[in-house]
């Protein structure tokens, strides 16, 4: 194909990069992402501008892009739509063939969807607010490591939600009293305790003599209670050698599962350390930690379903998804639809849930959310109609916060999950019931009355920050 | 209330092992509940000493398409007569996830 010559010099965007009689392939990546442009620039020039930047564009005309055939690996916008209540913005809609992307790399993806172009002068503010991964990529990731049934067939847990608790304080304990609070927890019913993602390897606790202790703490309360439990030891570390030097040693203790904090860490050590799970048959917990950072100003960043949806490429079994209820944001409809990103094997656009794009997972593993943050026992009916079984509901304070002890607050929130699961199946509407059904189940439960009475006034009930544009 | 010391805690058995023992009436509710979903009872025992294993003793085949709660009832009486002293608990196999739908313990919790 030779019929095109070379003129250098700069040439509006729009030009190459908005081609709204495209159809979109199924192996097309699609991303839509919310722009406000800079006064005086047209929508299709930053729309395009912003799929040019984030493929094969840059500010000028160069000789070598006729060395290739950038009609085929240039992205391009092939539709742009209002953004509901707000007219500075618009949704600019980019496919990108598939071509453009690293196999099995979350990595490379993000590198190009929000690498420079979040710092491009002639845009305001941009947010990526979906991505459709064709099923043709996600067939090149791993996915998460065991995923839910492989979790359940594994611990012999069903038909209800995991309990699980952070351990407190978050820091400051020694090992061996650590290890105290993590047996109380789960001797009293608890399936998991969890290390708070501040723990690494501290002066007052190195990483090895908290495993020992925990280990031993999970192993006592199994034998006691005659159900199988685990801790999410922490091996999170500053390089991926030592990474993997802590969860080998995980390993070798027996434990279950291992947990990792993805985002200060990184997609490369996420998925490194995912392929190790899969491989070493251990479960992997994902912690959240930074992720506000990007995904909470409505304007800026990323969505979270699009970590959501990175993390479930990358490898995890477990991910915190915010609880709707507790002290962390989390519009209820937005986070319907995230978690069911995070299970579901096929979830269809659903406008209302802030889903973009029918993404098909194919046969990849479901990740399990964890709601954590300021719940206790009062909100444990919302959560079980939220979240329903396939979830991990953790309650930190909830449980140590009992005035009784850790044992006999994990009982409370045992006997109120299984309360709300037992009214849920008989078809009770548990949220609008959840004050009878707890009083029904508390006159059972000395524990359990003794914690309703302690946390009867506590609620969070702040406007949320990042809503659905509707 | 005052602050009660917290004993061991022994012999529970995962799902609903923290109620108190399941009327008849209870049962039906449940049993009800997991034909609805369209999940395949089943019956499984074993001695109180074996239960850690991932693999009780099948009473018959699952009952595949079983639409009746009082024939599921009955299964599971049929089961604990015939092992006394065993642990009985009730399956739900659901096939679309490849796993169960529900299990809980029926006979000889605690």
């Amino acid at each position: 194909m030779s019929d095109k010559t070379y003129k250098a010099g700069v040439k509006d965007y729009a030009a190459t990069y908005w081609t709204p009689d495209y159809e979109p392939l199924d192996t097309d990546l699609l991303a839509v992402f919310k722009v406000v442009a800079q006064e005086g620039v047209p929508r299709e020039e930053a729309a395009a501008a912003v799929a040019a930047e984030s493929s094969t564009g840059t500010w000028t005309t160069v000789w070598t892009d006729l060395l290739t055939d950038l009609d085929y690996y240039k992205g391009r916008c092939y539709r742009i739509e209002n953004v509901p209540g707000d007219d500075t913005a618009f949704f600019a809609f980019i496919a990108y063939p598939i071509d453009l992307f690293e196999e099995g790399s979350v990595v490379n993806v993000l590198t190009s969807l929000v690498g420079n172009v979040f710092g491009f002068k002639a845009i305001r503010s941009l947010r990526l607010e979906d991505i459709r991964f064709p099923l043709a990529y996600v067939k090149t990731c791993g996915g998460p490591p065991q995923g839910i049934q492989v979790e359940r067939d594994r611990l012999n847990k069903y038909g209800r939600p995991l309990l699980g608790c952070t351990i407190k304080p978050k820091l400051g304990l020694s090992a061996k009293n650590y290890g105290r609070a993590v047996y109380e927890c789960l001797r009293g019913g608890l399936d998991f305790t969890k290390d708070d993602e501040n723990i690494g390897s501290q002066p007052f606790m190195r990483w090895n003599h908290r495993f020992d202790f925990v280990m031993e703490a999970v192993q006592k309360a199994e034998a006691e209670t005659g159900e199988k439990k685990g801790h999410y030891l922490n091996v999170t570390a500053a390089t991926p050698e030592e990474m993997y030097k802590r969860a080998e040693y995980a390993k070798s203790l027996g434990a279950p599962i291992i947990m990792h904090d993805f985002f200060t860490a990184g997609f490369t050590a996420n998925t490194g350390l995912a392929n190790w799970c899969r491989e070493n048959g251990m479960l992997l917990h994902i912690h959240r930690a930074m992720h506000a950072v990007v995904d909470r100003n409505p304007m800026h960043g990323i969505h979270f379903r699009v970590l959501t949806k990175c993390l479930r490429l990358s490898g995890g079994d477990h991910f915190h998804s915010g609880t709707v209820v507790g002290k962390l944001e989390g519009d209820r409809q937005a986070t319907l639809g995230w978690i069911d990103l995070m299970r579901e094997s096929f979830v269809p656009e659903n406008r209302s849930r802030g889903i973009f794009f029918d993404q098909d997972w194919g046969s990849m593993p479901g990740v399990m959310p964890v709601a954590s943050g300021g719940i206790h026992v009062w909100h444990m009916p919302a959560l079980v109609a939220i979240f329903g079984d396939d979830s991990c509901l953790q309650f930190g304070g909830g449980t140590l916060g009992h005035p009784w002890g850790n044992a006999a607050g994990a009982h409370a929130n045992r006997v109120a999950l299984e309360a709300c699961v037992e009214a849920r199946n008989q078809g009770r509407a548990v949220e609008r019931e959840g004050r009878e059904i707890l009083t029904e189940a508390a006159r059972h439960s000395p524990e359990l009355a003794v914690a309703l009475d302690t946390w009867k006034e506590i609620k969070f009930e702040f406007d949320t920050v990042d809503k659905l544009d509707a | 209330m005052t602050m009660e010391a917290y004993g061991p805690t022994t012999g529970r058995v995962e799902t609903f092992s923290y109620l108190p023992p399941m009327t008849p009436e209870r049962m039906r509710a449940q049993i009800t509940y997991l034909l609805q979903q369209g999940w395949n009872p089943a019956v499984e025992h074993t001695e109180p000493e074996k239960a850690g294993s991932n693999f009780w003793y099948l009473w018959k085949l699952p009952f595949f398409g079983e639409k009746s709660v009082d024939r599921v009832l009955s299964e599971l009486e049929a089961c604990h007569r015939a092992n006394p002293g065993h642990l009985v608990r009730l399956i739900a196999y659901d096939n679309f996830t490849q796993s169960q739908g529900t299990a809980f313990v029926v006979y000889g919790a605690r």
